[in-house]
C-alpha cells in the first residue's frame, strides 16, 4: 500500500490502539452481545410472561406462574429429574467404556500406531450426528441387527425407549469423552509411574493412586461434553425414544402454545448447565479443554 | 506402567471392542444402503444399486444438500471474520470485560441448541418481520454463524498465544505499516489457523439441525432437516439411508483435509 491516503490511515491506526480495540471489536459486540445475548436475556424475560388460555397469544404481564407450574406439576418434575438422571448415566457410562479405550491408545498402543488410533477416535465426530442416530434406530428396530444378534443368545434388544436413549446418546458423545482422557493420560510423566512401581505399588495401586487422580480433571473436562449434550437433547430422543420424554421434549412441544411456559422449562437445563460448568471450573479441568 | 501381561491383554480386548461399537453402526449403514429389502430385513437376503440411483434423481436431497452447502459456506465466512477478530482483541489488547468476552462466545455451543433456537427464532420474528426480512436462509446463516464463532475463534487464539509479535515489530522497524504487517506477515501466521477453524465451522453448520429447526423459513430444508423429516417415512427410507451412508463416506474428506493441515502445523508454520 504505496499512496499516501492508506500510509496516513496506517499512521493514525498505529498511534491510536485504543481505536484500533474498538473498530475489532465493535461488529463482533453487536452480534453475540446485542443480538444474541438480547434474544437470550427477552427469552428469559418472557418466562414471567403469561398466555392467553383461548387465543395462546403472549400476554405481558410479570407473574411467577410458569415457575410455580414447573415446581408443582408431577409431570415436569419427573421429567427434569429424568432428564438429570439420563445426563449423569451417559457421562458415568462414557467415562467407563472412554477409559481403557484411552489409556490404550496413549500408553500401550505402539509410539507407531498411536496418531492413527487418534484418527481413529476423530473420525466418527465427522460423521453427521443425525446419521449415527439413524444407525442406531436401524440396530434397535423391531427384528433389526441387534435382536438378530442376540438371538441365539435367546435376548432381544431394549426396542426404542429410555435404554435406547441413553444408548444412543453415550455412543453420540463417546469420542468427547475419549479424546480429553488420551490427551491427560499421554501428558502422564511416565517417572511417576516408576517412582510408584518402586515404592512397591503394583499395577491397581498405581492406578488409583497416582493414574486417577492426575487424570482426573481430562475425565471432569470430557463430562462437560457428555452432561450438557446430554441434558439439552430432544432430537435423538425423538428417533430412538419411543414415547420417552426429556425436558427438550417438553420445551419443544410448548414452543407454539405457550411459549413462556416453554422459556421457564428451558432455564431448567440452563441452570443445571451453568451450575455444571461452575463446579468443573472450581476443579480447575477447564483449563483442560 | 509396567502393566502384567493379562492386563495388557485386557486392555487391547477393551478396547478393540470399544473401536468395533463405535464402526458397527456406521458400517451397518453402508451395508443397508445396499439392502434390497424396502423394510430393511436383517440380513439382507440380497445387495443392490437400485437405491443409490433412486437418491441420485431425488431432487428434495439434492435441493437440500444446496442449501446446507451455501448456508454452511455463509456461516462460515461471517464467522471466520468475527471470530478472527475477537481473537485478535482477546489476545492482543486489555481491556474490561474481556474474560466475559470469551465466555460469551462459547455460551451458543455450550447451551442446549434448542434454547438458542427459540431465542433466536423469537428475536427475528419481532426484529426482522417488521422490517420485511422473514424467517429463509438468511436467518439459518446468522444463527448458525453464532455458534461457529467459538471454533474459529478457538484456533486462532491458539495460533496468536504461540507466534509472538517481535515479526510483527521487526517488520514495523524495517518500515511496513499497519496493513502491510497484517498482509505480509500476520495473514501468512495465522493461515493455517484459519482454514482448520473453517472447516470445522463448514462441518459444524453442515450437520447442525436444531437451531436451524428454529431459525429456517418455510421452503428452506438443509439437508439435516430434510433426513429427519423423511426418516419415519417408509417410502423414503431407503433412500434416506443412501443419503446417510453418503455422508458417512463424505466424512473422509474434512479427516484428510485435518490431517493435512495438523501436518502442516507440525512441521514449524512456515512463514
Amino acid at each position: 500500500m504505496n499512496d499516501t491516503f492508506g500510509r496516513r490511515i496506517a499512521g493514525m491506526l498505529h498511534r491510536r490502539p485504543r481505536l484500533r480495540l474498538s473498530l475489532l471489536l465493535s461488529a463482533p459486540l453487536l452480534w453475540l452481545v446485542l443480538a444474541y445475548l438480547g434474544s437470550l436475556a427477552a427469552l428469559f424475560l418472557s418466562a414471567f410472561w403469561t398466555t392467553d388460555p383461548f387465543t395462546s397469544d403472549v400476554v405481558k404481564s410479570w407473574s411467577p406462574d410458569n415457575f410455580r407450574t414447573l415446581l408443582t406439576t408431577s409431570v415436569y418434575r419427573d421429567v427434569a429429574l429424568r432428564s438429570l438422571a439420563v445426563a449423569v448415566a451417559v457421562t458415568v457410562i462414557d467415562a467407563v467404556i472412554a477409559f481403557p479405550i484411552a489409556f490404550y491408545t496413549a500408553r500401550v498402543a505402539s509410539p507407531r500406531y498411536r496418531h492413527l488410533l487418534v484418527v481413529a477416535i476423530l473420525t466418527p465426530l465427522w460423521a453427521s450426528y443425525l446419521v449415527k442416530a439413524y444407525a442406531w434406530r436401524i440396530m434397535l428396530s423391531e427384528g433389526g441387527p441387534l435382536d438378530w444378534l442376540l438371538k441365539p443368545l435367546g435376548l432381544h434388544g431394549p426396542g426404542y425407549g429410555l435404554p435406547a436413549v441413553i444408548m444412543v446418546l453415550a455412543y453420540l458423545w463417546l469420542p468427547y469423552m475419549i479424546l480429553p482422557i488420551h490427551a491427560g493420560l499421554e501428558q502422564l510423566p511416565a517417572n511417576l509411574l516408576d517412582a510408584s512401581a518402586d515404592l512397591g505399588a503394583r499395577t491397581w495401586r498405581t492406578f488409583r493412586s497416582v493414574v486417577l487422580p492426575m487424570v482426573f480433571p481430562s475425565i471432569a473436562a470430557g463430562s462437560v461434553f457428555t452432561f450438557s449434550l446430554s441434558l439439552g437433547d430432544y432430537i435423538a430422543v425423538q428417533i430412538v425414544g419411543g414415547k420417552t420424554q426429556l425436558i427438550g421434549n417438553l420445551v419443544y412441544s410448548n414452543i407454539t402454545l405457550d411459549l413462556p411456559l416453554a422459556a421457564a422449562l428451558g432455564t431448567v437445563p440452563v441452570a443445571i448447565i451453568v451450575l455444571y460448568l461452575l463446579a468443573v471450573r472450581r476443579s480447575g479441568a477447564l483449563a483442560a479443554i | 506402567m509396567h502393566l502384567s501381561r493379562p492386563a495388557r491383554i485386557a486392555l487391547r480386548t477393551a478396547a478393540a471392542l470399544g473401536f468395533a461399537v463405535i464402526y458397527v453402526p456406521l458400517l451397518l449403514v453402508l451395508v443397508n444402503s445396499l439392502n434390497a429389502d424396502r423394510g430393511f430385513g436383517w440380513p439382507p437376503s440380497s445387495l443392490t444399486f437400485h437405491w443409490w440411483t433412486d437418491a441420485w434423481h431425488s431432487s428434495g436431497a439434492r435441493d437440500a444438500l444446496w442449501t446446507s452447502v451455501k448456508a454452511g459456506l455463509g456461516a462460515t465466512a461471517i464467522s471466520l471474520v468475527l471470530g478472527t477478530l475477537i481473537a485478535f482483541a482477546v489476545q492482543r489488547y486489555r481491556f474490561f470485560g474481556r474474560e466475559a468476552l470469551s465466555f460469551v462466545v462459547v455460551l451458543p455451543i455450550a447451551l442446549p441448541g434448542i434454547i438458542t433456537g427459540i431465542a433466536l427464532n423469537t428475536a427475528f420474528r419481532t426484529v426482522l418481520q417488521p422490517l420485511g426480512v422473514g424467517l429463509g436462509l438468511f436467518t439459518v446463516i446468522v444463527g448458525h454463524a453464532t455458534f461457529c464463532i467459538v471454533v474459529v475463534f478457538n484456533n486462532v487464539i491458539a495460533r496468536l498465544r504461540r507466534t509472538s509479535g517481535s515479526y510483527e515489530e521487526a517488520a514495523m522497524d524495517l518500515g511496513a505499516d499497519t496493513f502491510q504487517v497484517f498482509r505480509d506477515i500476520t495473514f501468512p501466521l495465522v493461515r493455517s489457523a484459519l482454514l482448520a477453524g473453517g472447516l470445522l465451522a463448514f462441518a459444524l453448520s453442515f450437520d447442525e439441525i436444531v437451531v436451524t429447526t428454529f431459525t429456517a423459513g418455510p421452503g428452506v430444508q438443509t439437508l439435516p432437516i430434510w433426513i429427519f423429516s423423511n426418516m419415519a417415512r417408509p417410502q423414503q427410507a431407503p433412500v434416506v439411508n443412501v443419503v446417510a451412508a453418503v455422508l458417512i463416506l463424505l466424512s473422509v474428506i474434512p479427516i484428510y483435509l485435518a490431517q493435512r493441515l495438523s501436518a502442516d502445523t507440525a512441521s514449524g508454520g512456515r512463514i
